[in-house]
């Protein structure tokens, strides 16, 4: 699904990286926690979080994500962004709940990172 | 390929930083041209283990040493030591304070993680004498 894509259903503001919204996310991934997007596989994701700090850029660009949304209208500092701008990692925020937002992406076709390694959505 | 060897300084407390040294190992790997899940265990293990000692440890420094066969990281500090290895690398076990969770950190899956990620680690503390991580991945059919 093209980030563009992403930012009409979720209705998103784009941070940075307007020029990016043509780039190719394979999969979604929902999280606060960033020791978990370290231990699953996620390249070539979404990240949506609710968490705005330095660590979500830094740890999204350690596990190759391609792009952030900021849930519930959050919005990092202009230093958090900066360093966004360095790492060519684009930022989105949406005015959607982590759980509506999940559910919007899932309903449009966006799979979670499950589906990329077994094959099934499903599975664990 | 020659081998290379590059320290970087990990400085305690500082979460303005906190995190660069790891992608600057991403960097220097991806221009050496090494595949893509070598890159990603050696990436998520130093961003690990800088975080370990960032949160956790003293001043420290990361060493990288790239080899045909071998990347290795090295990471020492000067911090209070892990007073239980066999417990740190439980899964699940955390000291991370509440300042740190909310950063988005302590699910005490750090050395687990990087002990999933490497394919050798060695862990060498005392109380109150540092730590010091050896990281080792095999590159290609090098053992």
């Amino acid at each position: 699904m093209k980030l563009s894509h992403i930012k009409e259903i979720l209705r998103a503001q784009v941070l940075t990286g307007d020029s990016q919204l043509d780039i190719t996310i394979e999969a979604g991934a929902a999280s606060d926690l960033m020791s978990d997007m370290l231990t699953g596989y996620n390249p070539d994701t979404v990240l949506l979080t609710g968490l705005c700090n330095a660590q979500a850029i830094r740890t999204s660009v350690i596990a190759e994500v391609k792009a952030i949304v900021f849930v519930r209208n959050k919005w990092p500092a202009p230093d958090v962004i900066e360093l966004a701008v360095k790492h060519k990692l684009p930022l989105l925020s949406t005015p959607f709940t982590m759980f509506v937002s999940c559910g919007r992406l899932f309903a449009q076709g966006l799979r979670g990172v499950e589906g990329r390694v077994s094959g099934n959505v499903d599975s664990p | 390929m020659t081998d290379l060897t590059k320290s970087f300084p990990v400085k305690a407390k500082d979460f303005v930083k906190a995190g660069e040294v790891s992608i600057e190992v991403q960097e220097l790997l991806k221009s050496v041209g090494f595949p893509p899940d070598l890159i990603r265990r050696v990436s998520i293990c130093a961003y690990e283990s800088e975080m370990n000692v960032v949160m956790h440890g003293g001043d420290g420094t990361c060493q990288l040493t790239v080899c045909p066969k071998h990347i290795t990281l090295e990471m020492a500090d000067d911090g209070p030591g892990i007073e239980d290895i066999e417990l740190a690398l439980q899964e699940g076990y955390s000291t991370a304070t509440p300042e740190y969770q909310e950063m988005g950190f302590g699910a005490g899956m750090g050395l687990p993680n990087i002990q999933k990620n490497a394919d050798e680690l060695e862990v060498e503390s005392e109380k109150g004498k540092g730590a010091r991580l050896k990281i080792t991945f095999h590159v290609g059919d090098g053992s």
